[in-house]
C-alpha cells in the first residue's frame, strides 16, 4: 500500500497568508518528509509566494485571484500532470496539523476503497473547535443536508483537510466547483460514485490572517451552496466522469 | 397607435439599428453579439412600423393600449439579451480561469525553482553578469 514509489503531493492554497504559509510549509517538510509541497499562491498581494518558496515549497502563482476553487483545481491539474498518486490539501493558515496526515493515510490503508479521506473536527469527543456560532450553524446545516443526500454521515463538510487518491485527483482536475468548493465537492464525489470517508483530526485556531469566510459572508455562502446543492440534485449526472472530456478545463488542453 | 407615436418608435429603432451596424463596422462589436441585437431591433421595427400587427399582438395578449405592447415586447427582449450576456460572461469567467491555471502551471515549469540550490543559482547569476 505504502510503496516507496507512490508519489505524494501536499497542496496548500494560499491567499495573502505571508505570516503563516512559511511555517506550514516547513511543518509539512518536517512532519511528512516524503511529500512534495506545492503552494498555490492565488494572486496574493503580499509576499505569500516568496515566503513559500523560501520555506522550500514549489509555487504556482496565479496571475490574479481566482478564488479557492480555481486555485485548488490548479493544484489538482498539477498533481494529475505530475503523476502523483496521492494528494493532500492543507490550509495555509496553520489550522491543520501536518502530523494528522498520518491519520488520513492510516484510514486509507484500512479502507483502500476510499477515494477521498476527509479530516473532520466533529467526529469523536472533541467538540471544542472554536468557530463563530454563525459559521458552526452553517456547517451543521450542510452536514445534515449532505448526510441525507449522500446517504452516509458527513460531519464536517467544509473541512479543507483532505486526502485524495488518483481517481479523485482526475475527477477534480477536470471539474471542481468555483467559489466555496468543499461542500459541493462531496456532492460531486457522490454523483460520480467515488467513495469518501471521514476521520477525526485535531484542528487549531487560525495562526493569523483573516478567514476566507467572514461572518458577514456566511449567509451569502450558505445560500450559494444551498443553490449549488439544489441545482446539483436536478442536474443529470454524471456530467463529467473521469476520462471524459469536460466542457472547459485546464487539463483538457492536453499539453503534457 | 397614432402616426406620431409610430414615427417616434420607428426613428428610435432605426437609430439603434444604425448604431449596431456602425459598431460592427468599427469592429467594436462582434458579429455573434451584433446578430442578437439586430434580430431584436428588426423585430421591434416591424412591430412599430406595422401598426396592424401590433394591434393584433396587443389584442392577443390582452393589452388594450397597443404602445404598451411595444414596451412589453422590448422589455421581454431586454431580459433575454441580459440572460444571454450572463451566459456569455459565465463562459468567459470559466475560460479565463482555465487560462490563468494554464499560465501558472507553465510559468512554474519554466521558472527555475530557486529554493532547490539557492547558493549555486546565485553563483551562476553572478557569473552570467560578468
Amino acid at each position: 500500500m505504502h510503496s516507496a514509489f507512490e508519489r505524494r503531493l501536499a497542496v496548500v492554497p494560499a491567499y495573502n497568508e505571508e505570516q503563516t504559509v512559511g511555517r506550514v510549509v516547513r511543518a509539512l517538510h518536517r512532519d511528512v518528509p516524503g511529500w512534495d509541497v506545492l503552494v498555490v499562491d492565488d494572486g496574493s498581494t503580499d509576499e505569500t509566494g516568496l515566503c513559500a518558496r523560501r520555506a522550500g515549497a514549489d509555487v504556482l502563482r496565479m496571475p490574479f485571484n481566482l478564488g479557492i476553487g480555481g486555485a485548488m483545481q490548479a493544484g489538482f491539474v498539477y498533481a494529475l500532470e505530475g503523476d502523483y498518486d496521492l494528494m493532500v490539501q492543507v490550509d495555509a493558515d496553520g489550522q491543520h496539523d501536518p502530523t494528522e496526515i498520518t491519520t488520513l493515510l492510516e484510514s486509507r490503508a484500512r479502507h483502500s476503497e476510499s477515494d477521498m479521506v476527509c479530516g473532520s473536527r466533529f467526529l469523536g469527543d472533541d467538540h471544542r473547535y472554536p468557530a463563530p456560532i454563525s459559521r458552526r450553524t452553517g456547517i451543521h446545516v450542510f452536514a445534515f443536508l449532505l448526510s441525507r443526500i449522500v446517504g452516509q454521515r458527513v460531519s464536517d463538510p467544509t473541512s479543507g483537510f483532505r486526502l485524495y487518491n488518483r481517481r479523485a485527483i482526475e475527477l477534480f482536475a477536470r471539474d471542481y466547483p468555483h467559489d466555496y468548493p468543499e461542500v459541493e465537492a462531496i456532492l460531486m464525489l457522490h454523483h460520480h460514485r467515488l467513495i469518501m470517508r471521514e476521520e477525526h483530526v485535531r484542528m487549531y485556531e487560525r495562526d493569523g490572517g483573516v478567514s476566507s469566510i467572514s461572518s458577514g459572508k456566511s449567509v451569502y455562502y450558505m445560500i450559494k451552496v444551498l443553490l449549488a446543492i439544489g441545482v446539483g440534485l436536478l442536474r443529470r449526472r454524471p456530467v463529467v466522469s473521469p476520462g471524459d472530456a469536460a466542457p472547459v478545463t485546464a487539463s483538457g488542453a492536453n499539453i503534457g | 397607435m397614432t402616426t406620431h407615436q409610430r414615427a417616434v418608435a420607428v426613428v428610435a429603432t432605426v437609430g439603434l439599428l444604425i448604431l449596431v451596424f456602425d459598431l460592427v463596422r468599427r469592429r467594436r462589436l462582434l458579429e455573434r453579439y451584433a446578430l442578437v441585437w439586430m434580430a431584436v431591433t428588426v423585430l421591434l421595427l416591424v412591430l412599430s412600423a406595422w401598426g396592424g400587427l401590433l394591434d393584433r399582438v396587443a389584442d392577443a395578449i390582452g393589452i388594450s393600449y397597443p404602445p404598451s405592447a411595444l414596451f412589453a415586447a422590448a422589455f421581454g427582449f431586454v431580459i433575454v439579451l441580459l440572460l444571454h450576456f450572463s451566459v456569455a460572461v459565465s463562459r468567459l469567467t470559466d475560460q479565463s480561469k482555465v487560462l490563468a491555471q494554464r499560465l501558472a502551471l507553465l510559468e512554474q515549469r519554466v521558472t527555475p525553482q530557486e529554493h532547490e540550490e539557492p547558493a549555486e543559482a546565485h553563483a551562476e547569476s553572478v557569473t552570467a553578469d560578468r
